[in-house]
């Protein structure tokens, strides 16, 4: 197989100042909203006493999952040495990065106190699953930084296995921790179970997935670079099998709940008549989300059509995002089963399904998150190189192309 | 008919009581001319019965202030639901008062204490009683913050440390008494004994200072002043306290005992 | 290279400049209690120097430890120092006047304390106290009434 040769995107067009100005925009829309709603305190926010975690959680949560997924492409070629994938490691990595960035930033300017970070940092509750979490962030730009470094500089090159390998298990470590978030929340019926954790591995693979195959379709289109048909198929394959899992790990989860009685209540608000919960789940989530682009993956009818593609990426990802907003939200506007066998009802919204309406501020906050993490894609796409030269069919996987 | 004369804006507990004296001679009266008559007696003869009950608040910190807690003592709650009224917000009231909250009921408001009123599904019979931080010996709350802000203190009162907190929320996700809030606004002018301020998560505080002082929580305070008498406030681990005495003689259920969290609060007349 | 040291330049102008601004920033006195009997726990130098230190034992203690009483807790040092001007009124901790921001303002140390504690002496704090009792006693007068009308009606 010949060499790969690597290019950065020349970054000069008024196409690419355009983008990148456009995310810095959103980026700083996002970081005055958050601003807005340190000053103000949360009061400006939907979120209250009963709906603590909000939208900004969503995404934030959202782009933590895909983060870790989104490094999947580089571990199937260093972990399990598919060469094919082999040219996209390095893309795979560096959005893997961006995107837990994006998140973290995400959730750091959601807290009540931002400022003090550097308590964050300095006192650990080594109970905490949450404090567990900061360290798996922080260990996996290490971890993914040192497999970059590998990947990029050919002093070190032969460290790449290792390097590879050790991210890999730390990714699956970190989305472990981030689904044990909701697993080890032993009071709340959506949420007590270990299901978690192998499910959020399983969405992690789904979402960056999908948010990959957007980013590497966009910059092979835009540099007019070349991007082969063998590559996409494969991709695309590896997708519907990772949808398909996510549904699966949907289906175990509610039939769970739904031998265990205790469940029912949570169940019936779930799947019938929880008002904006139950569309969500069931048109977001089951439909957008799952059987739909499953059903477009497989159709004979779209093979090798990027368009359709691209929709069922955007589907996956607005999916992904109306499954952890079930998760958390619909979680939270549950009442607390606290008097088994009781009609409950208090001046604190005991007993009662809890509404939240999220504000602007709340959703720019989010929705820049998202935006942070392309614009360290853009940027770093630029300044050093990421991108294969060409993903043509007759590059990437020879044998095939003759 | 005339009025008792006695009953009087603060109608003394005394009164009261010979009142339902009174009425209990009138249900018991089989015949009319009975019913009458007692009722006529009423109005001149006011039977005055004094009944003096124990103070079953009797077991209070002893400790020096200059030395640390420690787990010698577990402080905690004992609430007799039966005796807690539906409607009744005394304890709620001086919960407010004492820690300089606005009582508002907003749902981005905080609430240390509130009353909850249950319905049993199966017989419809209603009770009612406060609802707070539950003191959890294995708190969820401690187990999942990350900075360790949320902590119980040695003689089991949990607490948040407001100057490590960084304002996640985690432990208002893990607590399965919804016990928790969070400050949405600037507060000014607080406390002294009450310090809280934007960001934080707070929750009841079993009146920590109050408690160091040998004193009772606000709430347990005003339940006793106001005769309600339905909370006690003691040491579970002096086995002489009147609280475990109560709770040895009449018993005690743990909220989510199924959590098997082993609550410092618990209630009795819940029959579930 | 050329670019980052004219960076540099400009920035050292910039300081250059703004000396003189700060020569003319006096250097904050902190306000004396008006009673002179009282004395601090320690000489004014190494208060300016330390006071963090004695705060911040103080709150561990407090907060974990639940000692309590120390002279050395943050309201100790508010009740001296925070008093009302000849106006009778209180400079809140945003105010240059207030004890702590004086000097925290000119040293650029930002500091957090007065989000949850109370920026001046609880005396100088109106509570509307009587209130919720007022309430509860105007709502016994009813209850006890009704009672009594009960009765009556019997």
């Amino acid at each position: 197989m010949s060499k790969i040769e690597y290019t950065s995107v020349e970054g000069k067009s008024p196409a690419y100042f355009a983008l990148l100005g456009s995310l810095g925009l959103m980026v700083l829309i996002g970081l005055l909203s958050a601003y807005y709603m340190e000053h103000h305190g949360h009061h400006v926010t939907g979120m209250t006493n009963q709906i603590v975690w909000g939208l900004p959680h969503v995404f934030a949560i959202f782009l933590i999952v895909a983060a870790s997924g989104a490094l999947n492409v580089a571990s199937i070629a260093s972990v399990f040495s598919k060469k094919i994938y082999e040219p996209m490691a390095r893309l795979s990595a560096l959005l893997a990065v961006a995107l837990l960035a994006g998140g973290l930033v995400v959730l750091l300017l959601d807290l009540g106190r931002p400022d003090r970070l550097i308590i964050a940092m300095t006192y650990y509750n080594f109970k905490s699953i949450f404090a567990w979490n900061i360290i798996l962030y922080t260990g996996f730009f290490a971890f993914v930084g040192v497999y970059l470094w590998t990947m990029m500089d050919h002093n070190v090159y032969k460290f790449k296995k290792y390097a590879g390998f050790s991210a890999f298990i730390w990714r699956l470590i970190l989305t472990t921790g981030t689904g044990s978030i909701f697993g080890f929340l032993v009071a709340r019926s959506a949420y007590d179970a270990a299901i978690m954790a192998p499910m959020f591995v399983i969405m992690s693979f789904a979402f960056g997935l999908a948010i990959f195959l957007l980013v590497l379709m966009a910059s092979y289109k835009w540099t007019g670079m070349e991007l082969g048909d063998a590559v996409l198929r494969r991709l695309r394959n590896l997708l519907g099998v990772f949808v398909a899992a996510v549904l699966y790990f949907t289906v175990v989860y509610h039939l769970t709940n739904l031998y265990a009685t205790q469940h029912h209540g949570f169940e019936r608000f779930m799947l019938l008549d929880g008002g904006i919960y139950t569309n969500v789940f069931w048109i977001g989530e089951v439909l957008i989300g799952g059987l739909i682009p499953l059903a477009m993956i497989y159709a004979p009818g779209l093979k090798d059509n990027r368009t359709s593609l691209g929709f069922i990426c955007l589907m996956i990802i607005l999916g992904g995002m109306a499954k952890v907003y079930t998760i958390l939200i619909a979680g939270q506007a549950y009442p607390m089963e606290l008097f088994p066998g009781y009609e409950v009802s208090s001046s604190f919204y005991d007993g009662m399904v809890n509404s939240y309406s999220p504000s602007l501020p709340e959703f720019l906050l989010g929705i820049s998150g998202m935006a942070m993490a392309i614009l360290i894609v853009v940027f770093a796409l630029k300044v050093l190189r990421f991108l294969p030269a060409s993903l043509a069919d007759a590059v990437v996987d020879p044998h095939a192309a003759k | 008919m005339k009025k008792p004369v006695t009953t009087s804006m603060n109608g003394s507990r005394r009164n009261f009581i010979s009142k339902a004296a009174a009425v209990g001679t009138l249900t018991v009266a089989p015949g009319v001319f009975l019913h009458k008559a007692a009722a006529a007696e009423l109005e001149v003869e006011i039977v005055e019965i004094d009944i003096v009950e124990p103070d079953l608040n009797t077991s209070r910190s002893t400790r020096p202030l200059d030395q640390d807690v420690s787990n010698k003592n577990r402080w905690g709650m004992l609430i007799d639901t039966n005796k807690c009224a539906t409607g009744c917000t005394d304890c709620v009231d001086a919960c407010n008062q004492e820690n300089g909250l606005e009582g508002k009921t907003g749902p981005q408001d905080t609430q240390y204490i509130r009353k909850v009123t249950l319905k049993s599904k199966s017989t419809g019979h209603e009770t009612s009683l406060p609802l707070m931080c539950q003191h959890c010996e294995t708190a969820p709350c401690a187990d999942v913050c990350p900075t360790g802000a949320s902590f119980v203190r040695a003689d089991g009162i949990a607490l948040v440390d407001k100057h490590i907190c960084i304002g996640c929320r985690y432990c208002m996700m893990a607590c399965p008494y919804k016990a928790r809030s969070f400050v949405h606004e600037d507060i000014k002018n607080q406390k002294l004994s009450a310090p809280r301020g934007k960001g934080t998560v707070e929750a009841c505080t079993m009146c920590v200072t109050r408690v160091d002082n040998g004193g009772l929580p606000a709430c347990v305070e005003a339940c006793t002043a106001e005769n309600h008498n339905a909370m006690i406030f003691g040491d579970l681990k002096d086995p002489d306290s009147p609280i475990s005495v109560e709770l040895r003689k009449r018993g005690g259920k743990q909220l989510r005992s199924d959590l098997a969290l082993n609550t410092g609060v618990r209630y009795q007349g819940l029959n579930e | 290279m050329t670019r980052f040291l004219r960076l540099i330049y400009v920035l050292f102008g910039l300081m250059l400049l703004s000396t003189p601004a700060m020569a003319e920033t006096p250097f904050p006195t902190v306000h004396e209690p008006s009673d002179e009997s009282l004395k601090c726990i320690q000489p004014e130098d190494e208060m300016r120097r330390n006071h963090m230190k004695y705060i911040l034992h103080e709150r561990d203690e407090t907060m974990h430890e639940g000692i309590r009483g120390e002279a050395e807790g943050l309201s100790s040092c508010i009740d001296c120092h925070v008093e009302p001007n000849e106006k009778g009124e209180i400079a809140g901790i945003e105010s240059k006047e207030h004890f702590c921001n004086a000097c925290h303002q000119y040293a650029a140390v930002q500091i957090d304390c007065f989000q949850c504690h109370a920026d001046r002496p609880q005396k100088y704090i109106k509570r509307n106290t009587h209130s919720s009792s007022l309430k509860q006693q105007l709502q016994q007068t009813l209850a006890a009434s009704e009672v009594s009308d009960k009765e009556a009606n019997q």
